[in-house]
């Protein structure tokens, strides 16, 4: 239990999605203009995430390891290393996965439906979310229930991310930035600056 | 007195509008209001007066600050005589502090106004006085031995980066003194953590133990807290940055800020609070030997007297609802001694405690204005 919590708050504050791998950054920096619709969109991306990491966890440890389908067709498959298809595969659950969720916000919350407009359907091409596949497979984590942890934990630091930054948009609205940075230049230095803040968390060992 | 202000007269109507030297009006601006009570009245429409503006305000909190200034000006001497075994008197140790910490306060004033009104005549807004607390509050935060050139330019980054492209003063969203403490803590880690840069001229002298240049936080880490009784850490007599040591310093500040309504009781005092409540379960599982020091020691330790009195205080970077600054608080001081703790390569953790919390401060007032909204919509329908 204790572990799974060590997973889960490293992948928030420690390895957080954004100020340590700056992965997902074009959906942070586009979509983070009001905090109510950054946190539909973090809460789309922690499901997203939840989802797809425990899917491909199953996935590269029963069918694309190598020796992976020995548990299916028998010995003689245990030389068989189908691991160059994990990007393809990862996508593929990953495009799907977001597809569903599309058609549930549609369904429940049209208002927030259309105010993710592009964006929505871009998480499949979120960096964020694949960077959670392709991490848990570079740290093969034992099983599914760490993949699990580690897939919410790191949607929950992207959550928290961008709406800290929208909050902050949100704020320095009425401040006068010069001219030429206003808009995406001054959420750069924005950016930037909060990862110094996250730079707190750097090199603690759980 | 008169001459003065015939002189400023008869500049005047040169850098006013349509004036030969127009461009330089917020410069005379800024010169004139320092020296002079401005004497614009508003011209229409019923106004609350109160003769606390902006100037008076950063005023303030810079006279708050000269305890903590004296005090460590004196210890820096202090500390230089006591680990070379030298007998110096009050006068020679506050001597040799002047010469050391009075440069750094020059170059920190020097540098930020110099880029504040660089700003101020290009973009054609007012000098704000929102420096005079930043450049005193940068050189405080520094450890002594520290290069001039280091801290100009960490206040040049705190200034720019920190300060300018949001719009100058009051719109900044991280404290900048902070910023630059931090800018130095990552970019120039040999000169701003260890053992060697906390007592002046430690690293040139010879024969002197190196652990005597530890601060104490360092020295909990590898558990020789017992070389730092409570009292010495709480009258300030240890080694550390320029002005955190002393809490009676800090204390004596805080009291003047709150009188005057300046800094939030609410905030210090939740800081405080967080910290304790976290540092004393830490003394209920006491892992580590950091997790041993005792809870009210842990708050007189390092920056956290001086980061809850003068920096998560705030007023721009902090939280600004009533109920936020009591989260906003508490959260600095359990981040503070969490990172302390866990953490081996931070063991100062308020400075980073209270940059993150900045970070946060907009979300919290955001949720804190959003449920009141929620609240009182409820109480309109029924």
């Amino acid at each position: 239990m204790e572990h799974l919590i060590n997973i889960f708050v490293k992948a928030i504050f420690i390895e957080n999605m954004v100020f340590a791998y700056f992965l997902g950054m074009c959906s942070y920096l586009a979509v983070s203009k009001t905090v109510k619709t950054s946190f539909g969109l973090g809460m789309a991306v922690v499901f997203v995430l939840g989802i797809t990491v425990p899917a491909n966890y199953l996935l590269e440890n029963f069918v694309l390891q190598e020796g992976a389908l020995t548990w299916l067709f028998g010995a003689e498959f245990a030389e068989v290393d189908l691991s160059f298809l994990s990007f393809i595969m990862f996508i593929a659950v990953i495009a799907s996965m977001v597809q569903l969720v599309e058609m549930i916000v549609e369904k429940f919350s049209p208002t927030l439906y259309s105010s993710l407009g592009i964006f929505l359907p871009l998480i499949a091409v979120n960096c964020a979310i694949l960077g959670g596949s392709l991490f848990m497979q570079e740290r093969a984590y034992a099983n599914i229930g760490e993949a699990t942890v580690f897939g919410l934990g790191s949607g929950v630091g992207w959550l928290l991310a961008i709406v800290g930054i929208a909050a902050i948009r949100e704020k320095i609205r009425y401040s006068n930035v010069p001219a030429p940075l206003r808009g995406l230049g001054i959420t750069f230095i924005v950016t930037g600056l909060m990862g110094i803040a996250f730079m707190s968390f750097m090199g603690i060992q759980l | 007195m008169k001459a003065l202000r015939k002189l400023l007269d008869t500049i005047k109507p040169h850098v006013s509008k349509g004036g030969k030297f127009e461009k330089f009006h917020s410069t005379f601006d800024a010169f004139e209001t320092l020296l002079f009570v401005p004497d614009k009245t508003n011209k229409s429409g019923v106004h609350v007066r109160d003769s606390i503006d902006m100037k008076r305000t950063m005023i303030m909190v810079v006279m708050a600050l000269v305890p903590a200034l004296l005090f460590g000006i004196w210890n820096t001497g202090y500390q230089h005589f006591l680990v070379q075994g030298v007998e110096a008197d009050f006068w020679q140790s506050f001597g040799h502090g002047l010469i050391k910490v009075l440069p750094i306060i020059i170059v920190s004033y020097v540098t930020g106004l110099a880029i504040e009104f660089a700003f101020a005549q290009i973009r054609g807004h007012e000098v704000s006085e929102g420096f005079l607390v930043s450049g005193m509050l940068i050189p405080l935060v520094l450890p002594v031995d520290i290069p001039l050139w280091m801290v100009a330019v960490a206040t040049a980054f705190a200034v720019i980066i920190g300060k300018e492209v949001f719009g100058g003063s009051g719109m900044n969203i991280w404290n900048p003194a902070l910023l630059a403490r931090a800018f130095l803590f990552f970019a120039y880690p040999a000169h701003m953590s260890g053992d060697l840069v906390w007592i002046s001229g430690f690293s040139a002298m010879e024969g002197v133990d190196a652990t005597t240049g530890a601060t104490a936080l360092a020295a909990a880490a590898q558990g020789n807290i017992g070389d730092f009784s409570i009292w010495s850490s709480f009258i300030g007599t240890i080694p550390g940055s320029i002005g955190e040591t002393s809490v009676i310093a800090i204390l004596l500040g805080a009291a003047l800020l709150i009188y005057t309504g300046i800094g939030s009781w609410k905030i210090m005092f939740s800081v405080f609070a967080g910290g304790y409540i976290m540092g004393f379960i830490f003394n209920l599982v006491g892992a580590n030997d950091l997790m041993q020091v005792d809870a009210l020691h842990h708050l007189f330790l390092g920056g956290f007297a001086f980061g809850a009195v003068f920096m998560a205080t705030d007023p721009v970077s902090g939280s600004r609802t009533e109920t936020g600054k009591w989260i906003y608080g508490f959260l600095i001081g359990i981040f503070a001694i969490l990172i302390r703790v866990f953490n081996p390569a931070y063991p100062e953790g308020m400075m980073l405690a209270i940059l993150l919390l900045n970070t946060f401060a907009p979300l919290i007032d955001h949720y804190v204005v959003q449920s009141n909204i929620k609240r009182r919509l409820k109480r309109a329908v029924v």
